[in-house]
């Protein structure tokens, strides 16, 4: 092996090849004792750099310093709701979404809105140490903690067997009404879904804004907002195992 | 503090910064990361943080809409080398051979590196002592995931440039794990 092959083998661990090269540097590492080792120790070594400790983050002062005053003072007062200043500073940052960046598709501009600030707010509560007011990965502490705070009983289900964890939930606002937030997880990803009565129903519609997902539906008379950094086809899994979930509930309580 | 991109932007340019926010907010992590492992110090790393943000913002309208993470993650590398450049006694530049002389035959096994792979002090005082040049690669390539090709944007190198000091990097931090004085040696 030249310095040329071990290049290509570690081309082939980062996966940098075409699908023919991967087979041919695949079928040569079979053969290649001396290929095998070291592709070995490089997969090894890029084992330990993948410890996610290494990756620093980012200390919540330096994000506050660097955020606009607005939507940090209206975050840090969010666990009195409804403050109108928090609605009208996420209203603003919608809009501002909407207008110059023309990213968001959905049924209307009022659905629009609010999709756009769920996905401001998702941004907050990644930003600000407010992800989560009651941690519990347990449905029935999630649904009575908010009994009392709102004026509707949100649907928690617990979806860890399907591989989205529930990992709590929040108080939230949504142009300037009182929502369910729940805190669910998948791998090292955040997914937030709000959720609001509403009547009607609407199939999911899915929206790309800034690197972020979000699916939006309605149902049983609840309207639904699902926001993460997750891929689409792991947001729409999601759904649907929500909305599997639900129905199923939902018929066995008639 | 004050909040840095409000005090940047007077009113009429909210809506500018808001879209700014969109966009880069998301990648603030991966900038801290980058600058924090380039910088070797909190103090250095928020320096050359707020200056990189201060300078994507004022060249935002060149910001061609395609991949925010490189075109922030170039930025953050270029203004924290040019702060690190400014202190004294900091070689950044420090003299790279690019010849590739890889010990392909030899070094540590795969065991001997599982050994210290769950040793967080082991794998930062690796990564901590490697060379300048390969520490941002290996940090492009391992801790944020970019492929060659984004890595060679960010850092302005050719594609086998990146190939070679990866290898090398890589090479050495192998090594590094395995030599750790914290290591029991048997």
């Amino acid at each position: 092996m030249n310095c040329h092959d071990a290049l290509l083998v570690q081309a082939y661990l980062d996966d940098e090849l075409d699908a023919a090269q991967s087979l041919e540097v695949a079928r040569h590492m079979e053969a290649c004792e001396r290929c095998g080792t070291y592709y070995r120790r490089l997969e090894a070594t890029r084992g330990a750099m993948s410890h996610p400790q290494l990756r620093y983050q980012a200390p919540a002062y330096l994000r506050a310093s660097i955020l606009p005053a607005a939507p940090r003072t209206s975050a840090m007062t969010r666990r009195r709701p409804p403050a109108w200043g928090l609605a009208l500073a996420a209203s603003f940052l919608a809009l501002a979404a909407i207008g110059s960046f023309g990213l968001l598709r959905g049924t209307g501009p009022r659905q629009d809105a609010m999709v756009a600030e769920a996905i401001s707010g998702h941004m907050r509560s990644m930003q600000i140490n407010h992800l989560i007011d009651v941690v519990s990965t347990d449905q029935h502490t999630v649904k009575p903690w908010f009994d009392g705070k709102l004026d509707f009983s949100p649907e928690v289900t617990d979806l860890a067997a399907e591989g989205f964890p529930l990992a709590g939930g929040r108080m939230d606002v949504l142009q300037g009404r009182s929502v369910a937030a729940l805190v669910y997880r998948h791998r090292l990803h955040v997914i937030n879904l709000y959720q609001w009565p509403a009547a009607g129903s609407t199939e999911p519609a899915a929206t790309a804004a800034d690197g972020y997902n979000s699916v939006s539906w309605t149902e049983g008379g609840m309207a639904f907002i699902a926001v993460s950094n997750v891929a689409p086809d792991a947001l729409d899994a999601f759904v649907a195992a929500f909305r599997g979930r639900n129905s199923l509930r939902n018929e066995s309580k008639r | 503090m004050p909040a840095l991109l409000a005090a940047m932007s007077p009113a009429p340019d909210r809506h500018r910064t808001a879209r700014f926010e969109a966009c880069f907010l998301p990648h603030l992590d991966a900038a801290w990361n980058l600058a924090r492992w380039l910088a070797r110090s909190d103090a250095d790393a928020e320096d050359a943080l707020q200056e990189s943000m201060l300078r994507a913002l004022r060249y935002f309208d060149s910001f061609n809409g395609e991949n925010p993470r490189v075109w922030l993650l170039a930025i953050v590398r270029n203004t924290t080398w040019t702060l690190i450049a400014k202190k004294p006694g900091q070689g950044v530049h420090e003299s790279l051979d690019e010849d590739l002389h890889l010990l392909v035959d030899g070094g540590p096994t795969p065991e001997a590196i599982a050994l210290v792979a769950s040793d967080i002090a082991v794998l930062q005082s690796a990564l901590d002592t490697l060379p300048a040049p390969l520490r941002e690669i290996v940090v492009l390539r391992e801790l944020e995931g970019f492929s060659y090709k984004e890595i060679a944007t960010i850092t302005s190198l050719k594609i086998g440039t990146v190939m070679s000091r990866l290898a090398r990097a890589r090479e050495r931090l192998a090594a590094e794990l395995v030599r750790s004085p914290l290591e029991v040696s048997p």
